[in-house]
């Protein structure tokens, strides 16, 4: 009922009511500064060989190792400081998760754009592309793309974004689709103005609310997809473990006993994924107003 | 009906044209294909007799024939590393998955379905909004994860359940299943109940959302003013109602839940052929991955004609024919 | 005067959505006579349907009724537990809705769907379930009925369909039928053959009706008493030549005016200046003195009933049809 001065701030006094969301978003918020700053709380360089000792390694949590501090979640096998790695780990997770979230973006909208406003033999070309593909679980096709591509970030994230550039590409399709169709944009084609300007005056910013939501839920869904190729062995190098890598690492370890190499970085995975689906739904449920009753 | 019958399968055979030419340019196009199929170590004598027998000294569209016409022909080349046809290799691993994926996939709809009608029957109850969170959190957990954990409970700590493998088979119409011995099926529990999860939640979520929406209809309110009892609201119509995106999404989810097989079988050492193909992956046998890609492609279309068939079985309206 | 079969007294229904409450339903009163046919008439959104819907107890969440009595055959509805609710629906009291292609269900025969209608309230054999649903499709008009009953609803044409809904409806002769729109979404030459023969199977089967519609030219020709609904409130009522002759509340009046049979050849129709109010935030008073050209500061205030004879009004500055003839 509160009527904010701006369409921003509606939108955040009707996600403030929702406690759980409000919570959700702090956890967000704080893994990505814990992501940004891991270096200045880190108690170790994880990445840097010449720390690390085979003494420290597979030690339990509160194990005091040679650098003379409390390994507060205990160590890996290479002998980190699985705290130190977890949240470099977070850093590479969530770096992936955007950059792959971020190019999908573009080249779906893109895609999706295009084939709303040119319309006719480009518009089945790209769109029935997109369904079949849509029809193909994406964790497969990530998994091909890899095994061709090889290992390395570059090729992690074009992977995900070939698996997953198709849903921004139907979304933005449908939203472009709809309002390409109305009367004021066949008028506006009509007059001198540039279809350029069509595009970006009304196409794309109809396109904005679903395409957030999508983002969202995506770059949730490609930090998990990483981290799933990463213990599948088809990720990142080992030197520099991603979430996904470390618990891969701890799997071994598993049936010995010692569950916490693979289980804390995977307590921070789940959180992480959880806590930005959370956010998603809320945004999403404020958008759709089918629910507002 | 004959006519739809017709038109799907053409459908059908256009969508696996299409999909052979794509992963005839995946594999094909990218990087120099003699060697993906043939190992590295290979005599030049071998090298230059794979050339001729596969035509890449001839242009590409004749490349793309004699590869569909090999493909035809069910000769997709040797695994580098059984030095057997992929073919017979992946058939012999096919039944494994073909198992877990069965179970799982009928038991998540079941138990989904149901759980789903409740929690989009009586949306406000406390039961639902517990069913609701659990889905959620099947929903975003990613599913290796799920599987450690079922083994650092279920295998390490209790040692109620085996960790890994099949355990027991018995050999039905000569092939091995695992699903009627007790050892097996013991095996198969962990697995299955891994790969059931997601769907579980996928489940719970599709058939909440169409209950919802169905029981706001006027075909539900007509009937309540007429009279019928909830039971008979609920078993008679809500039931034939919500089969067709059941079933839509049942077939899609064989496929999907196929793929992701991949990962419950590498976690629980499960024979399969998600298995072998990660084993492939890791030491490049790339026949078995181009062999893969093909039958996952042709097992997709083919679950997406069945669940077409299927449907017009279910709904009249496409049985006489009459568009949506 | 015999007891009415149905008494509805100061029903009131309201939705609780986040935006607010929605006031769909206020203080609707009104008796219906064994075998009478009353006119709802409103504009989309006036409440009618909710005011259906509130008769039967089949309001969804977030709505509900807040206030007042629905008496059926003496038996009072809206403390009745859905269980015993649910016996009265169909046999006691039904409604046909607006769209048959909505109402009956794709995946069900049509004899299925008759047959679930007998279940709810009879234990009947098969075969005399069968006997009875085709001498019922026969009676509404449908022809070959027991070879019908094997189709499925898209196998009929809009107008058979909504026949199949009237059958079910009239199953177990209820005493009373609300019938939401029912011809609306059908072709104007199928309109009428529907709109009489529910008239005769009404008479012929002493069942009561309350027509709903926004088109008044339509239940005037049908039903001997009107009431006229406008933002939840039934603002005028009272027997339907009276009305049409001499109506009192500004609106009905408005309404018969844009009615094209009253305007004189040659001339442009009559509009209501204006739109409904949202019914989310209503004016505290009259809630059509923001349209009205008669409407002083004494509508800042509910008006109340004001009854005359068989008929009442709410409204401060009736229309007098004498006034107007001397103006």
């Amino acid at each position: 009922m509160s009527n904010n001065s701006t369409p921003l701030r509606r939108f955040w006094a009707e996600f403030r009511e929702n406690k759980i969301s409000v919570l959700a978003l702090v956890v967000v918020v704080l893994l990505i500064l814990l992501a940004l700053f891991a270096a200045v709380v880190s108690p170790q360089n994880p990445y840097d060989l010449a720390n690390l000792s085979l003494m420290d390694s597979r030690r339990p949590p509160g194990f005091v190792g040679s650098g003379g501090y409390i390994h507060v979640l205990g160590t890996d096998p290479q002998g980190r400081d699985l705290l130190s790695a977890i949240f470099y780990g977070l850093r590479i997770s969530i770096q992936i998760g955007l950059a792959a979230g971020f190019v999908s973006l573009t080249i779906g909208t893109a895609l999706g754009i295009t084939a709303a406003y040119v319309g006719g033999r480009i518009e089945a070309l790209i769109m029935r592309l997109v369904d079949l593909q849509l029809s193909f679980p994406a964790i497969l096709l990530a998994l091909v793309i890899v095994a061709l591509l090889g290992q390395g970030k570059a090729q992690l994230i074009g992977a995900l974004v070939a698996a997953q550039y198709a849903y921004f590409a139907r979304t933005a399709y449908g939203a472009a689709k709809a309002e390409r169709g109305k009367d004021y944009i066949e008028a506006a084609l009509a007059t001198p103005l540039s279809g350029r300007l069509v595009v970006m005056r009304h196409l794309l910013p109809n396109c904005t609310p679903p395409l957030i939501v999508v983002a969202t839920v995506q770059i949730a869904n490609s930090i998990s997809l990483e981290a799933t190729l990463s213990f599948l062995g088809l990720g990142l190098p080992v030197t520099e473990p991603s979430l996904g890598m470390l618990i891969s690492n701890g799997f071994p370890y598993m049936m010995s006993g010692r569950y916490w190499i693979s289980v804390y970085p995977g307590v921070a995975l789940i959180i992480l994924i959880v806590a930005i689906n959370i956010v998603g739904d809320q945004v999403r449920d404020q958008f759709n107003p089918r629910l507002r009753k | 009906m004959l006519g739809f019958i017709i038109q799907r399968f053409l459908q059908a055979a256009m969508v696996m044209a299409v999909m052979s030419v794509i992963v005839f340019c995946g594999v094909y196009a990218i990087g120099n294909p003699i060697d993906i199929v043939i190992p590295p170590e290979a005599t030049q004598d071998i090298r230059e007799e794979a050339i001729r027998r596969l035509g890449l000294d001839r242009p590409l569209y004749e490349q793309y024939f004699i590869f569909i016409s090999n493909l035809l022909q069910g000769d997709l080349g040797r695994s580098f590393v059984y030095n057997i046809p992929v073919l017979e290799l992946i058939g012999g691993r096919l039944p494994a998955t073909l198992e877990l994926v069965l179970i799982s996939v009928i038991a998540a709809t079941i138990l989904g379905v149901s759980l789903g009608i409740y929690a989009g029957y009586r949306p406000d109850s406390r039961i639902s909004k517990t069913i609701m969170a659990v889905s959620v959190l099947g929903f975003s957990v990613p599913s290796f994860w799920v599987g450690l954990i079922l083994i650092l409970f279920f295998a390490v700590n209790l040692g109620w359940l085996p960790a890994g493998g099949r355990g027991e088979t018995t050999e039905i119409w000569g092939v091995a299943w695992s699903f009627p011995t007790p050892n097996g099926l013991s095996h198969i529990v962990l697995p299955a109940v891994n790969l059931a999860l997601f769907k579980l939640a996928m489940m719970i979520r599709l058939a909440r959302a169409g209950t919802r929406e169905i029981m706001l209809t006027d075909t539900i309110k007509f009937a309540r003013a007429a009279g019928l009892s909830e039971t008979a609201i609920l078993r008679r119509h809500l039931l034939k109602l919500i089969s067709i995106p059941i079933i839509t999404i049942f077939g899609l989810e064989l496929g999907s839940t196929l793929a992701f097989a991949v990962v419950t079988e590498t976690i629980f050492s499960w024979p399969g052929v998600g298995k072998l193909i990660i084993d492939s992956i890791g030491v490049l046998d790339r026949p078995v991955m181009v062999a893969y890609l093909i039958l996952v492609a042709f097992l997709f279309v083919t679950i997406n004609f069945v669940v077409d068939l299927v449907f017009a079985l279910i709904d009249p309206r496409i049985r006489h024919g009459v568009s949506k | 005067m015999t007891d009415p079969v149905l008494s509805v007294k100061n029903l009131s229904t309201q939705f609780f959505t986040r935006a607010g409450v929605v006031k769909a339903v206020d203080s609707v009163t009104f008796d219906l006579a064994k075998g009478e046919i009353m006119g709802l008439v409103g504009e989309s959104g006036s409440g009618k349907t909710v005011t259906g819907f509130s008769l039967l107890g089949l309001v969804d969440a977030p709505g509900r009724i807040v206030e007042g009595s629905v008496k059926l055959n003496g038996t009072e509805l809206t403390t009745l537990s859905q269980k015993d609710l649910r016996t009265r629906r169909g046999r006691e009291i039904s409604m046909i809705f607006q769209d048959p292609i909505a109402t009956l269900n794709p995946m069900l025969t049509v004899g299925q769907q008759v047959r679930l209608a007998i279940d709810a309230h009879e234990k009947l054999s098969h075969r005399a379930a069968d006997a009875r649903a085709t001498e019922l499709l026969s009676q509404v008009g449908i022809p070959s009925a027991s070879v019908r009953l094997r189709a499925y609803p898209h196998e009929f044409s809009g107008g058979m369909r909504q026949r199949v809904a009237i059958a079910i409806a009239l199953l177990h002769r209820p005493s009373v039928i609300v019938a939401d729109e029912p011809t609306t979404a059908l072709d104007v030459s199928i309109q009428a053959q529907i709109l009489f023969q529910m008239r005769d199977l009404a008479a012929e089967t002493g069942t009561a009706m309350i027509w709903i519609s926004h088109d008044l030219a339509v239940v005037s020709s049908l039903a001997s008493k009107l009431a006229v609904m406008y933002a939840g409130r039934i603002v005028e009522q009272g027997p339907t030549a009276t009305l049409l002759r001499d109506p009192r509340h500004p609106y009905t009046a408005g309404l018969i005016a844009s009615l094209p049979a009253t305007a004189k050849p040659g001339t442009p129709l009559t509009q209501i200046p204006g739109t409904t109010p949202s019914l989310l935030s209503l004016p505290p008073g009259c809630p059509f003195a923001p349209r009205c050209d008669r409407s002083t500061d004494r509508c800042e205030v509910k008006p109340q009933i004001t009854l005359q004879e068989s008929r009442g009004w709410r409204c401060f500055h009736p229309v007098e049809k004498n006034a107007e003839v001397l103006a």
